[in-house]
């Protein structure tokens, strides 16, 4: 009997020592629930092969959720995370503060977008490598633009927004000219209204860091945009988010649609969407200043400083958004769900071409400027949000302000010198202003 | 004809207690229906109540993403651990504060509750700060000990609620005949305040399984409960409403059941006392 005993064991021990050494590191990724990052969970069986010796674990959550923990974590050095998902706002101040680890081994950096490269870098250093990129733009009904008797140009004018929203609006049967986010949020209305702004000739500070709210151009951008939604917009707009007004889309009640390029897969999803067939893509619009109205962002992948197991992250980060792993999930999934906006050859690739959406992205992509994003001079970097660590408070408090305003709570000049007095109360308190 | 009346009322306050019934219980019914919906489905408008494509393939999504037993025994662990402790130091308390009163003990109790009223957001980098040190982050240990305090102001204060209502009387005589403090609190008191206690502990394993901020804070994997499951399945760029109630359907199903099967306990326990 004790020879068995004895195999038995030896086996186990075998067994836990080859297990210990076909899985040394475990990688803790977290991620936020979108459709790129679920269908990567479904192909690291191709790097977990290449690479044995780590496994990977995922902690999944919503992106509100996923940043207030990471943050929490990432500040007090919790090291509970391996890889970050992380957005083009976090990036720039926390690789300032030596929070996150630089990239050194990333596939290819040349092949990275310019415009998306530049809003990930930090006094040179790459502090996070994009998964996936988008902007904004203009999402139509050509039904209802033929209706119209118009025709949209590849580079809209809002005048022509303006023009486009009033001739579809038919109220009477649940046609709304325009959808545009109206819920309170500094990635929700003002992201929007932050960009709008920029082609407006607006900006949030001046080169001292002065709040511009009481200046003209905030308040040509502010009475365009309630005066668009109170004739065209739908009822209820000052709670609409990105899915409130993508559910509306999908279900024909939008005539236009402003927002982030990653909603042209959706609505052009038959399954999901009623006018699958009838939508047509273009540039966000603008006011012949130089700018658009479109923002720019990246969901990318970082290391936090805290994190033990560098080496390995830097191997799976660099896998994750690799020209290689575009091409894998073209293999598998067809590239109309390649994740979009991070990579050149992505776009000189002719079967990528033949998305309906890919240039139209690119195109987008390429006119935002995060490290120049407004007509006048600015002291700050970002296109829909200023990357300072104050600005996520201060635009929650104006969004809702704005809301307000959009909900007929408030006056046009009310909101404004209300964000202007709010904003010069807490930039003052930060220390921005002497 | 006094009967007629009688008997219309009757229908008339049974429709209308069911007509409440049905708006409380609709939140819950429209998440359960929105689970068998497609995604497509799920964002209609106008909303369709019944007469939609009804699939099973969110479950199925769900289950294939998610470890669902892992986090479901997280739950059941972190809310049973969490009650067993606390009702382990709040009957002693509450055993001591009503039957032999201090003369601080009033402004005890309210000071206990007022722990209650302070925003947990404040207390969250000290106790992170904590847990990371004495190696508790992502443990059931750590998020036990962090539940059970958190809600052992509410048992106490029910507790000592039930405790008073029973007469010092019968807890002297138990003494006179001899027994012992300890006796005397499993023997007498403890069977005497059992609808108290069992209410207790229905309400503290309904507040742990829905206790969202913590749980979602110190714990990412290992310790994660179903507040966890539900939060991987919402986003802000997507359609993902079905998919999120089935997910949700899934979480709340256990305490569900349980709350319906123990509803006479919970409302006698709530009531107890409330009328004399």
């Amino acid at each position: 009997m004790k020879p068995v005993i004895s195999g038995v064991l030896g086996a186990l021990v075998f067994a836990a020592m080859a297990t210990t050494a076909l899985a040394e590191t475990k990688l803790t990724i977290a991620t936020v629930n979108n459709g790129d990052m679920i269908r990567m969970q479904g192909l690291t069986a191709d790097f977990t092969k290449a690479n044995p010796d780590i496994s990977l674990e995922w902690v999944t959550l919503e992106e509100n959720v996923l940043r207030e923990k990471v943050t929490t974590d990432i500040a007090t050095k919790g090291g509970q995370f391996d890889v970050l998902t992380i957005g083009t706002y976090e990036v720039p101040i926390w690789g300032k503060k030596g929070w996150l680890v630089p990239l050194t081994t990333i596939d290819e950096p040349d092949d990275l977008l310019p415009a998306i490269r530049g809003g990930l870098t930090v006094d040179g250093k790459l502090y996070a490598s994009p998964f996936y990129g988008e902007s904004s733009m203009v999402m139509y009904r050509t039904d209802l633009m033929n209706k119209a008797g118009l025709k949209m140009p590849d580079a809209p004018t809002w005048k022509f927004i303006r023009e486009a929203a009033d001739k579809m609006t038919d109220k009477a049967n649940g046609i709304y000219g325009v959808c545009l986010r109206g819920k309170a949020g500094w990635g929700e209305n003002m992201a929007f209204i932050t960009a709008t702004s920029n082609s407006f000739g607006a900006r949030w500070f001046d080169e001292n860091w002065k709040p511009q709210f009481d200046q003209p151009e905030w308040k040509a951008t502010m009475s365009y945009y309630l005066d668009l939604m109170n004739a065209d917009g739908p009822p209820g707009a000052s709670s609409n988010g990105f899915n409130e007004n993508l559910a509306l889309f999908n279900s024909g009640k939008c005539g236009m649609w402003i927002d982030a390029t990653v909603a042209a897969s959706f609505v052009t999803n038959p399954k999901d969407s009623k006018v699958a067939d009838k939508v047509g893509f273009a540039l966000a619009p603008d006011n012949g200043l130089g700018k658009r109205g479109n923002w720019l962002w990246a969901w990318s992948l970082a290391i936090p400083a805290g994190s033990a197991k560098i080496d390995a992250a830097q191997k799976f980060v660099s896998w994750a958004t690799s020209r290689r792993y575009t091409e894998l999930v073209a293999s598998k999934e067809g590239w109309a769900n390649v994740p979009p906006g991070t990579r050149k050859s992505l776009y000189a690739n002719p079967e990528y071409a033949k998305v309906p959406f890919a240039k139209m992205t690119l195109d987008s992509i390429n006119s935002a400027d995060p490290t120049h994003p407004t007509v006048k001079p600015v002291p700050y970097v970002g296109v829909q949000f200023v990357a300072i660590p104050e600005f996520a408070g201060i635009a929650t408090t104006v969004g809702q302000i704005f809301s307000a305003a959009l909900a007929g709570e408030k006056t046009l000049d009310a909101a404004l010198a209300e964000a202007q007095e709010t904003t010069t109360r807490e930039m003052t308190k930060a220390g921005y202003i002497k | 004809m006094a009967r007629a009346v009688s008997t219309r009322r009757r229908m008339f306050f049974t429709a209308f207690a069911w007509a409440i019934a049905f708006v409380i219980f609709f939140p819950i019914l429209w998440t359960i229906l929105t689970s068998f919906k497609t995604e497509g489905d799920a964002i209609e408008l106008p909303p369709k109540f019944l007469f939609f494509q009804w699939t099973l393939e969110n479950y199925g999504i769900v289950q294939e993403r998610s470890n669902y037993l892992l986090f479901a025994f997280n739950s059941v662990v972190l809310a049973l651990g969490s009650t067993i402790f606390a009702l382990l130091i709040a009957i002693p308390s509450a055993w001591a504060m009503a039957f032999a009163p201090g003369k601080r003990t009033k402004d005890l109790l309210m000071w206990m509750l007022s722990t209650k009223m302070m925003p947990p957001v404040g207390a969250l980098i000290p106790i992170y700060l904590i847990f990371r040190d004495f190696h508790l982050l992502d443990t059931r240990g750590g998020i036990i000990a962090v539940l059970m305090l958190l809600n052992l102001p509410i048992i106490i204060w029910m507790l000592y609620t039930y405790f008073k209502e029973i007469p010092g009387e019968i807890l002297e005589a138990a003494r006179m005949d001899g027994a012992s403090i300890g006796k005397e609190l499993l023997y007498v008191l403890t069977p005497m305040a059992i609808p108290g206690i069992a209410s207790t502990i229905l309400l503290n394993v309904i507040l742990a399984w829905n206790e969202a901020f913590w749980t979602l804070s110190l714990t990412t994997k290992d310790a994660a409960p179903l507040t966890q499951f539900i939060a991987s399945y919402s986003s802000p760029e997507g359609l993902f409403w079905a998919k999120l109630s089935a997910a949700s359907t899934m979480a709340i199903a256990p305490i569900l059941v349980l709350g319906w099967f123990a509803q006479k306990q919970l409302v006698r326990g709530l009531t107890f006392g409330a009328v004399k």
